[in-house]
């Protein structure tokens, strides 16, 4: 199999990971100053889930390409979780307008890229 | 301002609890999708390992429906985790220190959550502390 690389690890995962590390400081910074969840934060959560579910779509490219990740089953399961923590984030924020709906965007922006970075590594294994 | 506060901080599923519940929703999940994985595809290979991935992924969920029900039972059912979750974490923690031959596989408390940013064992300890500021 000639490499064309990961789907999931190039500019786009990058740019997911660097857009939610943004939206978890932004909120922690609300959160450090008894603000409720604002519009820059819902907005920062759509617009990664965008990112995101353009990372589905690239994998989903690849696969039809005929390129298989190193262990399905966990990058399944990371590709899910991953495409559905921003809205829960913004679900739970929504039910919690105080400093801590902030407070918990930032925790579920902080474990987004480590999830990024778990489904890249269960793409590779084969690779080593 | 302090009135309401103090009102609100009677219930475990408001608030920081809030956050408490999000954190323990996304342990939930991880223990879940791990502990699923593992059993369906290398059972074998750390059968105890496994099985307690599988316990600490049901403990994370009923303490997350524990504090999101917020009522007395779910106080208590909420206690009952944490309790459990503090003595898995440490007690899973120590033995996989010890005989690191029963545990070939790592699971969410093994090394005391090490893997997991040690959240695992600050986890039932903020839930602990916050069920007893909520009491």
């Amino acid at each position: 199999m000639t490499a064309t690389g990961s789907p999931v690890d190039g500019l786009l995962a990058t740019v997911a990971i660097v857009l939610s590390l943004l939206v978890a400081a932004w909120a922690l910074v609300a959160a450090l100053r008894h603000r409720a969840p604002d519009r820059v934060q819902l907005v920062g959560l759509g617009v990664l889930e965008l990112a995101l579910l353009g990372l589905t779509v690239l994998a989903a490219l690849a696969l039809g390409g005929g390129e298989r990740p190193g262990e399905p089953g966990a990058f399944f399961g990371y590709l899910v979780t991953l495409v559905c923590l921003p809205p829960l984030a913004a679900v739970l924020a929504r039910m919690e307008p105080t400093r801590w709906g902030s407070a918990i965007v930032c925790a579920v922006c902080l474990v987004t890229p480590v999830v990024v970075v778990r489904l890249q590594q269960t793409w590779e294994v084969l690779g080593g | 301002m302090a009135e309401l506060k103090t009102a609100r901080l009677t219930r475990t599923n408001a608030g920081p609890g809030r956050l408490l519940i999000a954190v323990y929703l996304l342990f939930a999940i991880a223990a879940t999708s791990r502990a699923g994985l593992q059993i369906a595809t290398k059972f074998d290979q750390a059968p105890l390992a496994y099985l307690l991935s599988a316990l600490a992924a049901a403990v994370y969920i009923v303490a997350a429906v524990g504090l999101a029900r917020a009522g007395h039972a779910g106080r208590r059912v909420a206690l009952a985790c944490c309790t459990v979750e503090l003595v898995g974490v440490v007690g899973v923690g120590a033995f996989s220190l010890a005989r690191p031959d029963l545990f070939p596989d790592e699971t969410v408390w093994s090394g005391f959550g090490s893997g997991y940013g040690y959240i695992p064992l600050v986890l039932p300890i903020l839930g602990l502390a916050w069920l007893w500021k909520t009491r």
